[in-house]
This record gives C-alpha cells, sequence and structure tokens, in this order.
C-alpha cells in the first residue's frame, strides 16, 4: 500500500472507515501510488492530510461518526482546511441542509448545498451514465447508486459537473462533493481531480 | 420516503451488475438487521443499522413453528419501507422467480433467495440476470459462492445456521469460502481446471479469482451472529459486512445490542472497543447447539 508518486510522496490521504465503500477508494489510491490511511478513530485522523468520505449509509456513517468520537475532529479538521472529498452519502455529510434525513442527522456544514437523500429512487433505480466533467477531454462514466440530489447550491459553489440539470461534482474552497461512486469506475480521473489541491 | 420522478432518458443503464454490485459495496462494514414490523425497523435504524431485512418471522421462530415458510405479505414489507430512510432487503425462496418478482414490484432494494424459506424448486435457482433488482444468496462454500455468481448474483453471504444463535456454521462457511480463495491464488494454471472440475463452478470464474486474489463481488456473513464479538470474529475471518437475523430482536433488550453490534463490526480489530461495547447488554438469545437441530437450512441449495 505504501508507495511513493512525484506530486504527493509525503501526503497521505485518510478514507473515513467507519461503514461503506472505504476499501473502493483505497484501491484507486493505492493504484495511483498515493498512501492512504483507514480513519476510525481521531488518533487516525491526527495521521492525514486529507480525507475521502465515501459513500455508504449516510445515517449509519452519522452515528458511528458520533460514537467513534470523530464527528468534532473531522468538522474542526475541515473547518481549518483540510482537503475533503465527499462521494454519495459522504457529500451528505459535508452539506449545509439535509433533507429527507433523520432528524438526529449530523452533518459538517462545510459545502454550501442542500442536499435530499435518495432523491432519484430506490435501487431498481440507480443507473450508470456518461457526464461531461469541465476539465476532462472525454466523458466521465458515472455510477448513481440510491443517489442524492442538490436541490440547492450557494454562489461560492463551483459546479465541475452536471446531468441533467442536475449538479453531480462541485467544490468550495477545500470541500469536493459527488452525488456519483467515481471509485466504482475504472477511471481514476475525478479522484486526481481531488489530489491536485492536496 | 420522497421519492420524485426523473426524466429516464438521459440515463444509460439501470440494474446493470455495476450498479448492483454497486449497492453491496455501499453496504460494506454494516450490520443488515432481520426486522418483523415497522417498530423494529426504526429501532434497526436509530441503533446505526446499514439495511434491514424485512420478515415476517426471524428464522428462530421459522424453525420453532415448522411447516411452510414464505415471501412475506407486502403490505407488511411497504410498512417497514415507509418508516425506512435505509435500504429494505427482503427474502424469496430458493427459485421461486415469481415471490422474486413480487419483491422488485414492492421496490425491494435487495432480493435475497435465501435458504431460511422452504425451497420452491430443488434442481434451479432463479436466474438472477432477468431482474432490475440484485439479489444476494448464501453459500457454505466456494463452489456454491461461484454457481450463484454466475446465475448473477450481486452479493454472497454465508449461510452459517440461521436461527440458532450460534456462530460455528458461519465461521465453518467463511473459513473454507476463504480457504479456497487462497488456495487459488497461489495455484498453477493447469490446477484451475481441477479447481472447477471439483468446485462445479464456471473456469471463467475461478481463474478470476486466481488472478484478483477475491470473489467478483462482496462476501459478507449470515447466520448464527448474537454478539458483538461474533460480528467482530466474522469480520476479522474476511466478512466484509453482518447480517444479523434472530440474535438481535430475540435478545432480552434489542435497541442496546444492536447499537453494540453496529460498533464492533465498524471496530472489528480493536478488542478495548469491542469490551466497552459489549458491557451490560443483558442476556443474548438462547441458541442451539448443531446436535440439536432437526432441519439444516444450510443444506439446502445446490
Amino acid at each position: 500500500m505504501v508507495r511513493s508518486s512525484a506530486s504527493n510522496s509525503n501526503k497521505t490521504v485518510g478514507v473515513l472507515a467507519l461503514q461503506g465503500a472505504f476499501a473502493s477508494h483505497e484501491a484507486v489510491f493505492e493504484s495511483l501510488g498515493v498512501r492512504s490511511l483507514q480513519v476510525r478513530t481521531p488518533e487516525d485522523l491526527g495521521q492525514v492530510d486529507a480525507l475521502v468520505l465515501p459513500g455508504g449509509e449516510s445515517t449509519t456513517i452519522s452515528q458511528l461518526l458520533e460514537s467513534s468520537e470523530l464527528f468534532e475532529p473531522v468538522k474542526k479538521s475541515v473547518h481549518e482546511g483540510m482537503p475533503v472529498f465527499g462521494t454519495c452519502a459522504g457529500m451528505i455529510l459535508l452539506s449545509k441542509k439535509i433533507l429527507d434525513g433523520r432528524a438526529d442527522q449530523l452533518s459538517f456544514g462545510a459545502i454550501d448545498i442542500e442536499v435530499q437523500r435518495n432523491a432519484y429512487g430506490r435501487q431498481i433505480d440507480s443507473f450508470e451514465a456518461d457526464i461531461e466533467v469541465k476539465t476532462f477531454s472525454t466523458p466521465f462514466h458515472a455510477v448513481f447508486i440510491r443517489a442524492p440530489r442538490i436541490s440547492k447550491l450557494g454562489s461560492g459553489v463551483t459546479v465541475l459537473a452536471e446531468l441533467d440539470k442536475d449538479v453531480v461534482l462541485a467544490r468550495q474552497n477545500n470541500v469536493m462533493v459527488a452525488s456519483f461512486h467515481p471509485e466504482l469506475s475504472r477511471d481514476d480521473r475525478v479522484h486526481q481531480l481531488f489530489l491536485k489541491e492536496i | 420516503m420522497a421519492k420524485r420522478e426523473t426524466d429516464r432518458a438521459n440515463k444509460s443503464a439501470t440494474g446493470s451488475m455495476v450498479v448492483k454490485r454497486g449497492l453491496a459495496e455501499m453496504l460494506k462494514g454494516g450490520v443488515i438487521m432481520d426486522v418483523v414490523n415497522p417498530e423494529q425497523a426504526k429501532i434497526a435504524e436509530d441503533a446505526g443499522a446499514c439495511a434491514v431485512m424485512a420478515l415476517e418471522r426471524v428464522p428462530a421462530d421459522i424453525r420453532r413453528d415448522g411447516g411452510v415458510a414464505r415471501m412475506s405479505d407486502p403490505e407488511m414489507i411497504n410498512g417497514i419501507q415507509a418508516v425506512c430512510s435505509i435500504p429494505v432487503m427482503a427474502k424469496a425462496r430458493i427459485g421461486h422467480f415469481v415471490e422474486a418478482q413480487v419483491l422488485e414490484s414492492l421496490g425491494v432494494d435487495f432480493i435475497d433467495e435465501s435458504e431460511v424459506l422452504t425451497p420452491a424448486d430443488e434442481t434451479h435457482h432463479i436466474d438472477k440476470f432477468k431482474f432490475t433488482a440484485p439479489f444476494v444468496c448464501g453459500a457454505t462454500n466456494l463452489g456454491e459462492a461461484l454457481r450463484r455468481i454466475s446465475e448473477g448474483a450481486a452479493l454472497i453471504r454465508s449461510k452459517g445456521e440461521a436461527g440458532t444463535g450460534n456462530i460455528v456454521e458461519a465461521v465453518r462457511h467463511l473459513r473454507s469460502i476463504i480457504g479456497d480463495i487462497r488456495k487459488i491464488e497461489q495455484a498453477d494454471s493447469a490446477e484451475l481446471f481441477d479447481w472447477a472440475k471439483k468446485l462445479q463452478a464456471p473456469l471463467p470464474l475461478v481463474q478470476e479469482i486466481a488472478e484478483t486474489g477475491w470473489l467478483q463481488v462482496p462476501l459478507f456473513c449470515a447466520g448464527g451472529i448474537a454478539t458483538p464479538s461474533d460480528a467482530a470474529l466474522a469480520m476479522q475471518l474476511g466478512a466484509q459486512a453482518v447480517f444479523v437475523g434472530s440474535g438481535i430482536f430475540k435478545s432480552d433488550d434489542p435497541a442496546p445490542r444492536a447499537k453494540a453490534i453496529v460498533e464492533a463490526t465498524t471496530h472489528f480489530r480493536d478488542a478495548d472497543i469491542i469490551a466497552k461495547v459489549s458491557r451490560n447488554l443483558g442476556v443474548p438469545m438462547t441458541g442451539i447447539g448443531m446436535d440439536k437441530i432437526e432441519q439444516r437450512y444450510a443444506e439446502r441449495g445446490w
């Protein structure tokens, strides 16, 4: 797992490993030669330079963030400028407001978006589609699993990709979010986009 | 749950293997809990379950009652879907493709073609490629797992012995599946033909395991988990998530036990945390020894 690359040789990317698709993200970083670490405790968090919040169940991850005493430390790191990338459930956790979530569901309020959970329907409505990402010369084949939808977007948020007028990839300062799962496509360009900011 | 009509024109594919396996990936590291009514479903979601399995009777009760066990009442499945925001799974009988069609029409997120129900076909499993909804199937060994994958299963779980609260069979099945994966990884190309023959599994799937060192789909554990340590044992043996059936709602105090199993599944290598969450959980389900069982569910399936 520990390999070096020219651009990120000294950096470690943490992948929040409380629940969800953390191993798939790690596999992408490994293939890119970037060191990654599974984050389950505040001590783990102290060892990383950036953090990925993977897909999974946002209600589950939200509760485990609390019971693992990680919610406040992650919130602090994000607000202090640590580069973070949230995919699907991770995007929900980073958002300012959650629609159709649980009343006690926590979010970091790190990016000025409002997100509707499971907005595309149940699993039988999950889909794959090509999306145009700004700065990519060819489309990115994206996988949407019980995906959330960005229902409102603040003026400070940069849109990086859309699908049928829905914003599916966006960034605000140190926070990048995707409503799809770049870790499930055999294409590492979205991860590379994130790594550029580290 | 809020559902919004969406324009599907620009969406290339629903129900592809990537999309089906994708949901299985999202469940990793989590706990899927059996629930028999909306109240239990709420308790499960509150405790941090990553999905629930909606069924009329937990396996321990199916075992006690005997008779033919079938798909649950659609009304009851819809009732659970109405109170949950997490994925809802449900069980169809082995080979009963019409029960599976009904579950798909209800919008069930994952269909479990399950040996816990009474099989409907003693030769054939369901052709799972025909469905948009993903399927999970049980397996006792690698050959069985690969046969289910060749029929289109998007997720494999160890069968264990459901409704017993006894982890011994799940351990046997996980060790058998993962042990054979390790051996195949070490085998040379000529030996793979013999492996395919021995496992009664398609050669290309065996060759793929030799190359990647893992199954084509995620592997979860089911059948006998009753304590946080049981869940962590399954995870340390190599399972990627756990199903808990009777173990939660047949125990004294389901809510704290459910939460403790969720935390132990996440922190499965951290004995301090497992010790902490295991305190004062009350009495676990009583459990049954394997020599006291009349019907072994794990023997169902071919």
